[in-house]
C-alpha cells in the first residue's frame, strides 16, 4: 500500500505517463515558436498545435478555429466573462450565474458588480441542481451572458446543460459553461448542449498543469470577446503570448485518451465510489452525501459525517489525501459557498469530505480509504461532545452556544 | 501547513478525554464555542479544597483546537484556581507552536476554562447562600 492514497481527483490529476511522452519531443526537439511562419521549427511546432486544436475540437463537438489555448480553467472564465461582458456592453448589462459555481467565475462576477454590471446568482435547489423555471425568470431584456457550470467540483452534480442552452439560444443570450470537472469524465457536445463559450482544463484530466481552452463559437452565433491579454495577435486576437506547445500537445493527448477509455472508465469509477459509499455509509450513523445522488459524475462523493469537524478528521486519517469544506481548511472562517448554496448548516458544511475517485484508484485503496474513515470518524465521536449530546438525548438547536469568531 | 510535534502528540494521544458529573457540586463545566462556527470545547473540572484534582474534556473542532483543549486539562490538574485563573491562550499558542490561523482555538481552550472556574465559583456562591 502506498504512503498516501490520492482522492483528491478533482483538486488535481497525475500526469499520464502516455501523456508525458507525447509532449517529451516539444520540449527539446520540436522546440520552435508556432508564430514562426518563416522556417521549418515554426511549421513543425504550429503542426503541433493545430493537431492538437483538432483533437480537442472534436472532443467538445466543436471546430478547430473554435478553440482559444489559455493558461487553464480561470483564464478561461475570466476571458469569457469579461471578454463579453466589455463587447457587449451596449447590448446590456446584467449576467446570471449559480452560486455554487467555482471562485474563476464567482470572482470575475463579482468585479462586474464593482464596474456597473447587474448579477444575478440563482440558488439551487437542495440537491445542487438549478431550477430551470428560476433561470427563465431571471432572463430580462438586458441579460448578455449566463454562466452556469457543467459539473460542480465540490458534490459533482451535473447540471442540465441542454436545457440551459436551449433557454439561453431561445432568449438569444450567450451561453458559457465551466466545464472544468466535466470534459474528459463525461460526454460534452456544444452543439447538442447549445453552448457558445465553454472553459476546460488539462490537469484535471491526466494531462500538464498550466494549460487549458476556452471554446468559443463561430457560427449560429458568432460570439465576439475583448481579449483580456494583448500582444502579438496569437489566438485569433483574443489571448495573446507564445503558445505552451508540449502544455497543448499534453492536454490534446490526456483528452484523446479520457474519450478513449470513458465508457469502461466511467462504469469502474462509480463501482468504486459505490463501494466506498456503501462501507463507510453502512458502518456510520448521522452520515449524509450531499448533492443530487443520481445526476453526478462518477469519480465523486461528498459526506458530511455530522459532529466531526472536517479539517479535524482529515488529520485523523493522514493516509488518505482528501478535501474538505470545513472552514478550518481556508483562512476565511467561512465553511463552502457550496454547501451553503444549498442549504446545508454550517455545522453540516463543517463536517464535510469530498472523496475522489480516479484513473489510478483501486479496490484496494478503496477498501483501505473506507476503513480509515470510519475508524477516524469513531474515534472524532469519542472525542465529540456534540456527539455525546446528541446520544444523551440532546436536541443540539435548544443549546445556547457563544459565537467566539 | 506542518504541525509541531506536540500538537501531533495531543492530537493522536488526547489526554483526559471523558466527562465528568456535571450535576456535582465541586465540578464545573464550560461548554464554549458554536457548531456553526466549527468548533465547541467541552472542558470540565473538579476541585476538592482550592485545588483542581481532575479535569477533562471533549471538542469537536479542527486538530488544533482539540490539542489546545487535551493541553489545558494536563495544565489544569494540580493548580489551584487562581493559578488556573492565570492560564492564558498565549501559553497554549507558545506551548503548541499554533500557526497564526489557529490562534482562535488556543482563545477558545482559555474560554472554556474561564467558564468552567465560573461555573464552580457560582455553584460554590450557591451553596453558601443555601
Amino acid at each position: 500500500m502506498k504512503k498516501t492514497i490520492f482522492m483528491d481527483y478533482q483538486s488535481t490529476t497525475p500526469v499520464d505517463k502516455r501523456v508525458l511522452d507525447a509532449m517529451a519531443p516539444y520540449f527539446t526537439e520540436v522546440y520552435g515558436n508556432p508564430s514562426s511562419r518563416n522556417h521549418q521549427f515554426g511549421w513543425e511546432a504550429e503542426d503541433a498545435v493545430k493537431a492538437s486544436r483538432e483533437t480537442v475540437a472534436t472532443a467538445i463537438g466543436a471546430k478547430e478555429s473554435e478553440i482559444i489555448f489559455t493558461s487553464g480553467a480561470t483564464e478561461s472564465n475570466n476571458l469569457a466573462i469579461f471578454g463579453v461582458a466589455e463587447m457587449y456592453r451596449e447590448k446590456g448589462n446584467h449576467i446570471i450565474t449559480c452560486a455554487t459555481e467555482h471562485n474563476a467565475v464567482l470572482d470575475p462576477c463579482e468585479t462586474l458588480e464593482k464596474r456597473g454590471y447587474k448579477v444575478t446568482r440563482l440558488i439551487p435547489q437542495a440537491d445542487g441542481i438549478i431550477d430551470l423555471s428560476d433561470l427563465e425568470k431571471a432572463i430580462t431584456s438586458e441579460t448578455i451572458l449566463v454562466s452556469i457550470m457543467y459539473v460542480n467540483n465540490e458534490i459533482g452534480v451535473i447540471q442540465p446543460i441542454a436545457e440551459i442552452g436551449k433557454i439561453c439560444r431561445a432568449r438569444g443570450v450567450l451561453f458559457h459553461t465551466d466545464a472544468t470537472q466535466a470534459v474528459g469524465k463525461i460526454p460534452v457536445c456544444v452543439e447538442k448542449d447549445s453552448i457558445d463559450l465553454l472553459s476546460m482544463s488539462s490537469h484535471k484530466f491526466y494531462g500538464p498543469k498550466g494549460v487549458g481552452a476556452l471554446y468559443v463559437r463561430r457560427r449560429n452565433p458568432r460570439v465576439r470577446l475583448s481579449p483580456l491579454v494583448h500582444g502579438g495577435g496569437q489566438e485569433r486576437g483574443m489571448r495573446s503570448g507564445t503558445l505552451n506547445v508540449p502544455g497543448i500537445v499534453g492536454m490534446a493527448k490526456a483528452l484523446e485518451l479520457c474519450l478513449q477509455e470513458m465508457p469502461e472508465e466511467t462504469v469502474r469509477l462509480n463501482n468504486l465510489r459505490n463501494r466506498f459509499e456503501t462501507q463507510v455509509m453502512g458502518a456510520l450513523d448521522y452520515c449524509f452525501i450531499n448533492g443530487n445522488r443520481d445526476r453526478r459524475i462518477a469519480g465523486n462523493t461528498n459526506i458530511s459525517f455530522a459532529y466531526v469537524e472536517g479539517e479535524g478528521l482529515m488529520m485523523a486519517m493522514p493516509e488518505i489525501a482528501v478535501s474538505s469544506g470545513s472552514a478550518c481548511t481556508s483562512s476565511s472562517l467561512e465553511p463552502s459557498h457550496v454547501l451553503k448554496a444549498l442549504g446545508v448548516k454550517d455545522e453540516l458544511a463543517h463536517s464535510s469530505i469530498r472523496f475522489g475517485f480516479g484513473r489510478f484508484s483501486t479496490e484496494e485503496e478503496v477498501d483501505f480509504a473506507a476503513s480509515k474513515v470510519v475508524l477516524a470518524v469513531k474515534r472524532l465521536r469519542e472525542l465529540s461532545p456534540l456527539y455525546e449530546m446528541v446520544m444523551e438525548g440532546i436536541d443540539l438547536s435548544t443549546v445556547k452556544w457563544t459565537d467566539h469568531h | 501547513m506542518a504541525y509541531s510535534e506536540k500538537l501531533l502528540d495531543h492530537y493522536n494521544n488526547p489526554r483526559n478525554v471523558g466527562s465528568l458529573d456535571k450535576a456535582a457540586t465541586n465540578v464545573g463545566t464550560g461548554l464554549v464555542g458554536a457548531p456553526e462556527c466549527g468548533d465547541v470545547m467541552k472542558l470540565q473540572i473538579q476541585i476538592e479544597g482550592d485545588t483542581i484534582v481532575d479535569a477533562k474534556f471533549r471538542t469537536y473542532g479542527c486538530g488544533s483546537a482539540i490539542a489546545s483543549s487535551s493541553l489545558a486539562t494536563e495544565w489544569l490538574k494540580g493548580k489551584t484556581v487562581s493559578e488556573a485563573l492565570s492560564i492564558k491562550n498565549t501559553d497554549i499558542v507558545q506551548e503548541l507552536d499554533l500557526p497564526p490561523v489557529k490562534i482562535h482555538c488556543s482563545v477558545l481552550a482559555e474560554d472554556a476554562i474561564k467558564a468552567a472556574l465560573e461555573d464552580i465559583r457560582q455553584k460554590q456562591a450557591g451553596n453558601q447562600q443555601e
